[in-house]
């Protein structure tokens, strides 16, 4: 058996995932980012081999990615979250040839080859509007936590409109909306749909082509999933927590291909 | 014990330093001027009219220049502020605001004093160029001279030369250029001496010779010189001290240096992976690290349209004709200018024919949020060039002085995804050919 793993040094939260023969998943953790990158890198992967039930010393190879990857130390090999992403998402959809990703403060949308090679990639703009982090603070504004997010946006009934995307305005958004008397599940669900609006049209630019893969924090927010499903029609979501653990699998499944080409390299 | 020989002398790395002295000595005398109260004309990189103004002896200021000189010396925001604190929004162009600092500060700058302009030269190549003028104009009463360079601004609709309407728009040059010698003549005091203009075009000729020369050394592999970083210290001598016997010497010598590099098949990086163009205006708050995010990966930008437009047209490497000066500079400037502004506004079919003399990998577009006149049609450019060309391309945002819009993690993760793609582009191409 061997056995890889990948680590995702997110903006919001690191994830590692420990992979057997680059298929099957062994373990995995995951933990707020933080300011310490090279500690909490570690402290995942760690944990993830714990779960694992296998020794650090039993990973053949690691690959860092996300936006903290150049501070894993012990990594072989970095690469950027849209090559892992599209290796996670392609391991489990095999169809995949767009792959939506919203973190905690980018968006990318990326078009993929029929062998899980990016072709065509934007990402968002500089700032964090449009990302994970414009919800979260849009819910902070009206008092919910984030893993409230979910539950609050399934009992709207009417989203309200949100004109704007920008996390640093969206408090006076809120306000203004509540002084309105709009209901908070309204504004939360307004937020996920002008969230969404911002997705699809990234999407677009990439020339997307089905079948759509989203990834990502955000996607586990099931309004999210299907407000993207009635844009696009129909779209991948990977099973519970995985949604957020993809750029860690594709890592790993790419450090599986590259243990096995040493591997095959040494045999020669 | 003996001495060791001495080691032979070397001309490699000899236009790099002698580039970077002959900018600072002229602003060392551009200081001895301020200091001294004298004037001075201020010109534009795309199109200077440098040999008309020498004729009279008047020191020039580039203020791009001067801008970029305080963002690359990471003080721009200074600078930036104070013209912001005086009113100007965030939006206006980083280099005008840059110089109205240098200009409420009574010409103090990191490379010393600038001199007042007696005299502004501009052309329509850049409409910023116009409002610019105006602000000298306010300020100081700067007598202003436009010269309206005829240009569609359209692809294949321009005046051809040996036409009749490229003889009439040269005729329309050249009344202007005659207009701007009697303002010179009422400023300074002093006659217009035609054999001195001779002389002026004579060097400029070397220089645009050479400058033809040093970017057709590029196409040959490894590439002999960065067109972002070593292409940028050319072009400040270019401008600089275009028309002169020293910038004439200089670009003879560079020619020389980069032949023999290539020659020897000496390159800029260690290893040449990747041959990239670079459409935009570079990013001088972080101008070496930007390079890097490419190097890094074994990219190397071999050409770019920076070194077209920012050298006002002198890539063609027009001759002057120095038996009949005047006309010959109106016919040269305006094909010079006019190409400057076709390789801003046209783009795209620049750098289509760049990708096939130099075999270019990719394409980095660098948008920047204070310049819409070369940043507003470049995604435009970039659809219509991907529709033609199967290219690999980037589109990284940031500005050429305002550190504020710079994001160097959110440019690296794309630069990365970048390199990623090429790398994945050339084992297809790899499997494609092996099976």
């Amino acid at each position: 058996m061997i056995v890889t793993a990948g680590i995702d040094v997110g903006s919001t939260y690191a994830k590692a995932v420990v992979l057997a023969d680059g298929q099957r998943v062994l373990g995995r953790a995951m933990a707020r980012t933080g300011f310490k990158l090279p500690e909490v890198s570690r402290k995942v992967f760690s944990e993830a081999c714990a779960e694992a039930r296998v020794q650090e010393s039993d990973i053949r190879y690691t690959v860092a990615t996300g936006f903290g990857r150049n501070q894993v130390p012990f990594c072989d090999v970095k690469v950027t979250d849209l090559t892992a992403a599209a290796r996670g998402c392609f391991l489990l959809f095999p169809n995949t040839r767009t792959v939506l990703d919203i973190g905690g403060q980018t968006m990318k949308a990326s078009r993929l080859d029929d062998e899980a090679k990016v072709r065509s990639f934007r990402l968002n703009d500089k700032c964090a509007a449009g990302t994970g982090a414009f919800i979260e603070k849009t819910a902070r504004y009206m008092g919910f936590d984030t893993h409230e997010i979910g539950p609050l946006a399934a009992t709207s009934k009417n989203a309200v409109p949100i004109s704007g995307v920008c996390a640093v305005f969206a408090e006076s958004e809120v306000i203004n909306h509540l002084s309105q008397g709009c209901a908070p599940a309204d504004i939360m669900h307004g937020a996920i749909v002008s969230l969404v609006n911002r997705a699809v049209q990234l999407m677009k630019r990439v020339r997307m082509e089905p079948e759509h893969t989203l990834v990502g924090g955000i996607l586990r927010f099931p309004t999210m999933v299907e407000e993207i499903r009635k844009e696009l029609g129909d779209a991948n979501v990977p099973p519970g927590e995985m949604v957020q653990f993809m750029s860690a699998l594709g890592a790993a499944v790419l450090g599986y291909r590259r243990a096995m080409k040493l591997a095959q390299a040494a045999r020669a | 014990m003996q001495k060791p020989p001495p080691a032979p002398p070397t001309i490699l790395g000899r236009g790099n330093a002698e580039g970077a002295k002959l900018v600072r000595r002229w602003f060392e005398e551009l200081d001895a001027t301020a200091r001294a109260g004298g004037p001075s004309a201020y010109v534009f990189v795309m199109g200077s009219f440098a040999e008309v103004l020498r004729c009279f002896d008047l020191p020039l200021v580039l203020p791009e220049i001067n801008s970029i000189q305080t963002a690359v010396r990471h003080v721009a925001h200074e600078y930036l502020n104070e013209a912001e604190d005086y009113g100007f929004s965030p939006d206006i162009c980083g280099y005008v605001k840059a110089d109205v600092a240098v200009q409420l500060r009574r010409g103090e700058h990191p490379m010393g004093r600038i001199p007042r302009p007696a005299l502004a030269v501009l052309t329509n190549a850049c409409n910023t160029y116009v409002k610019w003028a105006e602000i000298w104009e306010r300020m100081h009463k700067t007598r202003v001279f436009t010269l309206d360079i005829p240009g569609t601004r359209a692809a294949d609709r321009k005046s051809p030369p040996g036409s009749s309407s490229f003889e009439n728009d040269r005729r329309y040059v050249e009344g202007q250029i005659r207009e701007l010698i009697a303002l010179c003549e009422e400023i300074t005091g002093k006659k217009f001496d035609i054999d001195r203009l001779r002389r002026h075009l004579g060097w400029s000729n070397e220089m645009n010779e050479a400058w033809a020369r040093i970017l057709e050394l590029n196409r040959g592999k490894p590439s002999v010189f960065n067109a972002l970083t070593d292409g940028t210290i050319y072009l400040g001598v270019s401008n600089a001290l275009r028309a002169t016997e020293e910038g004439a010497r200089y670009f003879r010598e560079l020619a020389e240096e980069l032949a023999l590099k290539r020659a020897q098949g000496i390159g800029t990086v260690t290893e040449e992976k990747y041959r990239l163009i670079f459409v935009g205006v570079p990013c001088y708050p972080i101008f070496r690290r930007f390079n890097e995010l490419f190097t890094e990966w074994g990219g190397s930008f071999v050409c770019s349209t920076y070194l077209w437009f920012a050298s006002g047209g002198a890539n063609r490497g027009f001759r002057f004709d120095l038996d009949r000066p005047i006309e010959s500079l109106a016919e040269g400037s305006l094909l010079s200018v006019r190409d400057a502004m076709d390789s801003m506004f046209l783009n795209d079919r620049v750098t289509e024919e760049m990708i096939e003399e130099f075999g270019i990998d990719g394409v980095v577009y660098h948008p920047i949020k204070s310049c819409r006149t070369v940043s507003t049609g470049l995604a435009d450019g970039r659809r219509a060039l991907m529709e033609r060309k199967d290219v690999a391309t980037l589109f990284l945002e940031s500005d050429m002085m305002d550190r504020r819009v710079v994001s160097e993690a959110q440019m690296k993760n794309r630069a990365d995804a970048f390199f990623e793609g090429l790398a994945a582009r050339r084992q297809r191409e790899a499997a494609a050919a092996g099976g």
